[in-house]
C-alpha cells in the first residue's frame, strides 16, 4: 500500500537527476531495494507501473537490486543472514539481535538521454 | 492508482481541519509544476498539479543537440525528502523540549481512547498537543477536543499512512507552546506508517488483548522499528485467549530494545506507569 508513495518519490528522484543532466527520457532505472525494508517487490513493481505513466520513466526498465538482511547477535556478536525479523542467532539460539542490513531504499543509478 | 487501497487516487486531498471549522478547503497545499522542456526542435509541456505540500513553479528550458544514452549515478534514499522533513520536525520540536510521540496500531486498539484518557488524566500537569491521522472524518478530532486538547485532523483521502510534511503542516497550524506533550495519532494500519519518519522523539505501537498474540510476528516491521509497546484493553483478558507473556516475547525478538506497558485505559489499570513514563520523558 506503502508502496505507491515510495514508488512516487522514485519517479521524482529519477526526474529530477535526469533534468539536472540536462536530458528528457529515462531508458533504465536501477534500484536497491532491502529485504527487510517493508517494502513488498511485486507490490513495489505494481506501484511504479502506474507511477511512471506520463513521465520521463514511462519506457524506462525497471532493474532492481535486492539486499538480504543482516543481523548482528545481542549477546555473542555473530553476524548471520536473515529471512525474517525475528530470526535467531544460528550460533548461539540467542533470539534477541539488530538488523544491520537489508533495510536499503535506494535509486542507484540512472541511463538517460 | 494504488490497487490495494487506492493510495493517491485523484480527488482523495490531503485535508487539515480544527474542530469546528467547516471548511473543505486544502490549506493552500496546492502546487503547480510547471515543466517546459525544449529538445532538438521538438517540444513538451506538461503541468502536473499536485494537492499536497508548498507551491511550485519550475520552468525548464534546455536546448541540446546530442541524445546519445549516458549513465549517472544518483545513489539517493528514495525516502530522503521525507526523512529530511522529519529530522527539521525534530529540530523543532527539540528547541522547544516538545515531547513528541508517533502512536500507530491497527484500526480499533484503541489509541484515540488512550488519548483521551491520558489528556483527561493530566492535562493540569501537561499541555497536550494532537494531530489525528485518519482517511476521513472528523470524529476522533472532535473526542480528543472534548478531552480538552487542541487537535488537528489530517485526513490523507484515501492515503495510509501520516507523512513529515503532513506533521510539518500540521504542527504550524497548532502551534504548540514550549515544554508541551505533541501526541501524532498515526492512521490505524500496521503496515504502512512504519517507513515513515515524522520527526517523533520515540514511536508507541498499541496491540490489545482481543487482537492475536503472533501479531508482533505478522507485523515485524512495525515493531521492529517502535520504541514502545503498550498493550491494552487488559481488563478483557480473562475472556480472550491472548496470551501476554507469549506476545511480549515475540515482540523482543522482532526488537528487543521495545518497553513495554500493560494496560486498560477502560479501567485505568496500568496507566500509572505510562504516566510515570511520559512525566519522565519530558523531563529529559
Amino acid at each position: 500500500m506503502h508502496e505507491l508513495s515510495i514508488a512516487v518519490n522514485i519517479v521524482e528522484i529519477a526526474e529530477e537527476s535526469t533534468l539536472k543532466e540536462g536530458a528528457t527520457i529515462v531508458n533504465e532505472i536501477e534500484l536497491e531495494i532491502g529485504n527487510m525494508s517493508g517494502v513488498v517487490l511485486e507490490a513495489m513493481e505494481l506501484a511504479l507501473e502506474s507511477a511512471v505513466k506520463g513521465t520521463m520513466l514511462e519506457k524506462a526498465k525497471v532493474k532492481i537490486t535486492t539486499i538480504p538482511g543482516k543481523a548482528k547477535c545481542s549477546d555473542c556478536g555473530a553476524e548471520f543472514e536473515i529471512e525474517e525479523l525475528y530470526a535467531p542467532c544460528p550460533e548461539c539460539g540467542n533470539p534477541f539481535a539488530d538488523i544491520i542490513q537489508g533495510k536499503e531504499l535506494k535509486v542507484k543509478s540512472l541511463k538517460v538521454e | 492508482m494504488c490497487s490495494t487501497c487506492g493510495c493517491g487516487e485523484p480527488g482523495n486531498e490531503v485535508t487539515f481541519r480544527k474542530p469546528g471549522e467547516e471548511n473543505t478547503e486544502n490549506n493552500g497545499h496546492l502546487h503547480v509544476h510547471d515543466h517546459e522542456h525544449s529538445h532538438d526542435g521538438h517540444q513538451h509541456s506538461h503541468e502536473h498539479v499536485h494537492l499536497q505540500g508548498d507551491e511550485h513553479n519550475h520552468d525548464h528550458s534546455h536546448g541540446h543537440t546530442h541524445s546519445h544514452s549516458r549513465e549517472i549515478e544518483v545513489e539517493m534514499d528514495i525516502l530522503g525528502k521525507n526523512n529530511l522533513l522529519a529530522e527539521r520536525n525534530r529540530g523543532y520540536f527539540e528547541a522547544k523540549n516538545i515531547l513528541a510521540l508517533n502512536l500507530v496500531s491497527s484500526p480499533g486498539s484503541g489509541k484515540t481512547s488512550l488519548l483521551e484518557k491520558t489528556i483527561g488524566d493530566l492535562k493540569n500537569e501537561i499541555e497536550f498537543y494532537v494531530i489525528e491521522g485518519d482517511q476521513q472524518t472528523m470524529n476522533d478530532a472532535n473526542r480528543i477536543d472534548k478531552a480538552g486538547a487542541p487537535v488537528v485532523q489530517v485526513n490523507t483521502g484515501n492515503g495510509c499512512h501520516l507523512d513529515s510534511d503532513m506533521v510539518n503542516k500540521a504542527v504550524k497550524e497548532l502551534k504548540p507552546e514550549d515544554n508541551s506533550v505533541m501526541m501524532i495519532e498515526n492512521v490505524g494500519n500496521l503496515v504502512c506508517p512504519s517507513l515513515f519518519d515524522l520527526g517523533e522523539a520515540a514511536r508507541v505501537v498499541v496491540i490489545s488483548v482481543t487482537e492475536g498474540d503472533d501479531k508482533p510476528l505478522k507485523y515485524p516491521t512495525m515493531f521492529e522499528s517502535s520504541d514502545i509497546c503498550i498493550i491494552n484493553k487488559m481488563d478483557l483478558l480473562p475472556y480472550v485467549d491472548f496470551d501476554v507473556e507469549k506476545a511480549k516475547q515475540f515482540a523482543l525478538q522482532v526488537n528487543h530494545h521495545l518497553r513495554f506497558f500493560e494496560v486498560s485505559v477502560k479501567t485505568g489499570e496500568g496507566m500509572d506507569a505510562w504516566y510515570d513514563w511520559l512525566k519522565n520523558e519530558i523531563g529529559k
